[in-house]
């Protein structure tokens, strides 16, 4: 019910935006490539459609691909996928005050969240107050991880496999923003909902922290009871990049129920580093980002659950041709190389100098070609070698992946 | 710059249709464990299948598992089909004599070493003999399993009548009430013929498996219901249809395919397997009887055990029984799969019943017993010849 009338509402929107783009007041808002933004202004920075001076503005993003994937020398053949369809939805409700709202459709309708829904309130640039459902500002690319920013089909694994992009949760917090000659200085920081049990008890088989994603409780009930700090301090020289450093952590597990107390507090804390840079003259840009989780996890549990996660991934993108087909202006194509590496599970076995596996390390050339700076078609080819926990010879895997990822 | 891009587009190009080439090939089916018997009509495969993803389902808290256990899922001990690792040991206690386990009634015969949070693991009681087992390989369990009573009893020779030094002989045990007897099951004075397991207290594949979801993960069934925490029958966490499709994913798991068979020197090293007469218990053919899987029945088959019970000497009593083996009584482990058992174990090798042999030579010269006379027959072997010998055992 809860999707149909989701469904059907969407489809109401859609049809008043078709007739409104027969009006010549409906324009569209491109995003911003100014050199003043940040990651954490991903989310605002998108292209909008909006209508004279109407104060609602609505865009969003279509992710699709096919793919073919060998493991082990063995293919379930070519698949078609629609991986996003992702609704955003603003609105200028006052002077200082603005919501933006955001619906992401996963595989079809097989996941349907809201990844962010807040309400925004200027003070001042450097203090703006956010509330309801935020971004938790971990690393860069789970605010920013918009489909046709990147020039990969895949996200990266360290982004989908230790921290739970996009991860969002209720919660209140500040942001802000100051600049002076070259530099731009930012910083965020949340209470919101945190993680659960999940994290150290699901079918991965694995601390996993993106298992709580699975609760469905989460937007109206914290697990521990105690609230979750995120934060987030960004440095950018307009002339070369932005830099990141962002802690994530709280309790996560139901410790105490009726009065009583179950277990001790066990906390998770995440700690990224993120980089983002372009090479002057060459103009190859560089992204990267690199997390370390550390989990509470009982002694007497099972050590396929790690107390030690790090993983990181490097993007390359390289600018190699401007072509003029079918007079876009802006078109670019470009060579790609993505590096990825995730361990699930840092040290040694208890008692034993022998090294846990259970790690994957991926690597991902790429082609892809931007008919505008709002649309790509990606070709990838990701080749990955994965380690089950006792460092069994690699599981290897290959996929062909070709798609296009395109705002609206 | 545009001479440039095509350059690029070329270039890429090139490097797409490498890699292509490059993408992961499938290992050979003699180089891994897992897969099922060939010739299982579709019906068969698909219980395969199913089987196939129960074993390696991961339990969670909501689905039962603990609160104490071992492992939360059957392929945690045995990855790849494979024999397990120092990472997920088991440890059995009770006592030393075969008057039946006195500690059931304090958490035996098993210790749940793990438990979920908010529970304490348990812990020995005092008193309890102990034994370390390192998760044995599960594949070509069918054929082991349909192999027929009499021919157990015909490979047995518990008073050495034969005067060879080898008095190997059946484990008489009792069963539990859910079994179904295999056509020609013998018994005596109402034990039965058990075979699986390292001192083979287990009767048939359903025990074994039934008793696995409970003593090792804390999972419950309408075959063993009764919680290994509490002690309690509980609600049964895993359904009956499931047991039965992991108990045919086991019979269905095909026998490890010897490598290498024409190269002269695992030729040679067969040889001195039977000079050195490790094949008496390490018995090279044995042949199904009846199964109702077709494919199973009548077949011969090389697993290099005789499913019987030895005394391997004081090196290997760890002071703890089953059933009736005795301490130092250890079921004869079939040998196939051998050469691959690093591929499941980290890249070591973990022999013997505790995994303390870290090299095929080690796990020899560890053999006592009914076993003296074959280790020192392999010590006097030449350089040469021990390493044909070890050749021959890595290519099964």
């Amino acid at each position: 019910m809860y999707r149909r009338v989701i469904l059907v509402s969407l489809f109401i929107l859609m049809c008043n935006l078709v007739l409104a783009q027969k009006d010549t007041g409906f324009f569209k808002v491109p995003y911003d490539t100014s050199t003043s933004k940040l990651n954490m202004d991903a989310v605002y920075n998108r292209p909008f459609l909006t209508h004279k001076k109407v104060p609602v503005a609505v865009g969003g993003y279509l992710e699709a691909n096919s793919i073919y994937t060998i493991n082990d020398g063995i293919t379930d053949g070519l698949s078609f996928q629609a991986r996003r369809l992702t609704l955003f939805l603003s609105s200028s409700i006052k002077n200082r005050l603005k919501f933006l709202t955001e619906l992401e459709f996963e595989d079809g309708t097989k996941e349907i969240a809201i990844e962010f829904a807040a309400l925004d309130l200027t003070i001042h640039p450097l203090l703006n107050f956010r509330g309801g459902i935020i971004m938790n500002p971990i690393g860069a690319f789970n605010q920013n991880h918009d489909g046709p920013k990147w020039e990969f089909v895949e996200r990266p694994d360290v982004s989908t496999g230790i921290v739970p992009a996009t991860w969002s949760n209720a919660g209140f917090g500040i942001y802000g923003k100051t600049n002076k000659n070259n530099w731009v200085f930012g910083y965020e920081l949340y209470v919101s909902n945190g993680f659960d049990d999940r994290i150290i008890d699901n079918e991965e088989n694995k601390t996993y922290l993106p298992a709580s994603k699975d609760t469905e409780e989460r937007f109206e009930e914290n697990n521990s009871g105690l609230p979750m700090i995120s934060g987030k301090v960004a440095i950018k020289n307009r002339k070369f990049g932005e830099i990141g450093l962002s802690y994530m952590g709280g309790v996560y597990n139901k410790f105490e129920a009726d009065g009583l107390m179950l277990d001790k507090k066990r906390r998770v804390d995440v700690a990224a580093f993120d980089l983002n840079f372009t090479i002057p003259k060459i103009n190859t840009n560089i992204i990267g980002e690199a997390v370390y989780a550390y989990i509470d996890v009982p002694g007497s549990y099972t050590q396929q659950f790690g107390e030690s996660q790090w993983g990181m991934f490097v993007d390359f993108v390289q600018p190699v041709y401007r072509p003029k087909w079918f007079k876009w202006e802006n078109s670019t194509l470009n060579l790609a190389m993505r590096f990825d590496y995730v361990d699930w599970n840092m040290g040694m076995f208890n008692g034993t100098t022998t090294l846990i596996g259970d790690n994957l390390m991926a690597i991902t050339p790429a082609v892809s070609f931007r008919p505008s700076p709002q649309t790509v078609f990606r070709l990838n080819y990701r080749y990955s070698w994965q380690k089950d926990i006792v460092n069994n010879p690699a599981a290897l895997s290959s996929s062909w992946i070709f798609g296009f990822s395109t705002y609206f | 710059m545009k001479n440039i891009g095509f350059l690029s587009v070329i270039i890429l190009g090139m490097i797409f249709v490498s890699c292509s080439k490059l993408g992961p090939i499938e290992p050979l089916e003699e180089d891994v464990l897992d897969g099922p018997i060939d010739g299982l009509n579709s019906t068969e495969l698909s219980e395969f299948l199913k089987g196939d993803e129960a074993f390696a389902d991961v339990f969670t808290v909501n689905e039962g598992l603990g609160p104490v256990f071992v492992a939360n899922q059957c392929a945690a001990c045995h990855i790849g089909d494979g024999k397990g690792t120092e990472f997920v040991m088991f440890t059995r206690f009770g006592q030393s004599d075969t008057s039946g386990n006195q500690f059931l009634n304090q958490g035996g015969p098993q210790l749940q070493h793990k438990a979920i949070p908010g529970y304490s693991p348990e812990v020995l009681p005092s008193g309890a003999t102990t034994t370390d087992l390192v998760a044995p390989a599960v594949t070509g369990l069918g054929y082991l399993d349909a192999v027929s009573d009499a021919d157990l009893l015909a490979l047995e020779d518990p008073n050495d009548v034969d005067g060879d030094g080898i008095s190997g002989r059946v484990h008489w045990n009792m069963i539990p009430g859910y079994v179904t007897l295999r056509p020609g099951s013998v018994t005596l004075n109402g034990r039965y013929i058990s075979r699986f397991g390292k001192k083979a207290a287990a009767y048939d594949l359903l025990a074994q498996t039934a008793g696995a979801y409970n003593q090792d993960m804390g999972i419950t069934s309408v075959f063993e219901p009764i919680d290994p925490f509490s002690g309690l029958p509980v609600e049964p966490e895993v359904d009956e249809s499931v047991v039965h499709q992991v108990v045919f994913y086991l019979k269905t798991l095909k026998a490890p395919i010897q490598r290498n068979q024409d190269d002269p020197d695992v030729i040679a090293g067969k040889n001195l397997f039977t000079q050195v007469s490790c094949v008496k218990c390490h018995v090279d053919v044995m042949q199904t009887s009846y199964s109702p899987i077709s494919v199973l029945s009548f077949q011969e088959f090389y697993p290099y055990t005789d499913l019987l019970l030895h005394d391997m000497g004081p090196g290997l009593d760890d002071n703890y029984t089953e059933g009736n083996a005795l301490t130092s009584e250890w079921r004869t482990p079939a040998l196939w799969g051998l050469g691959l058992s690093k591929v499941s174990q980290g890249g070591q090798y973990l022999l013997m019943h505790d995994g303390r042999a870290k090299s095929i030579e080690e796990a020899i010269l560890l053999h006592g017993g009914e076993a003296d006379q074959s280790r020192q027959q392999y010590e006097q072997l030449s350089d040469t010849e021990k390493a044909q010998l070890i050749k021959f055992l890595e290519s099964l």
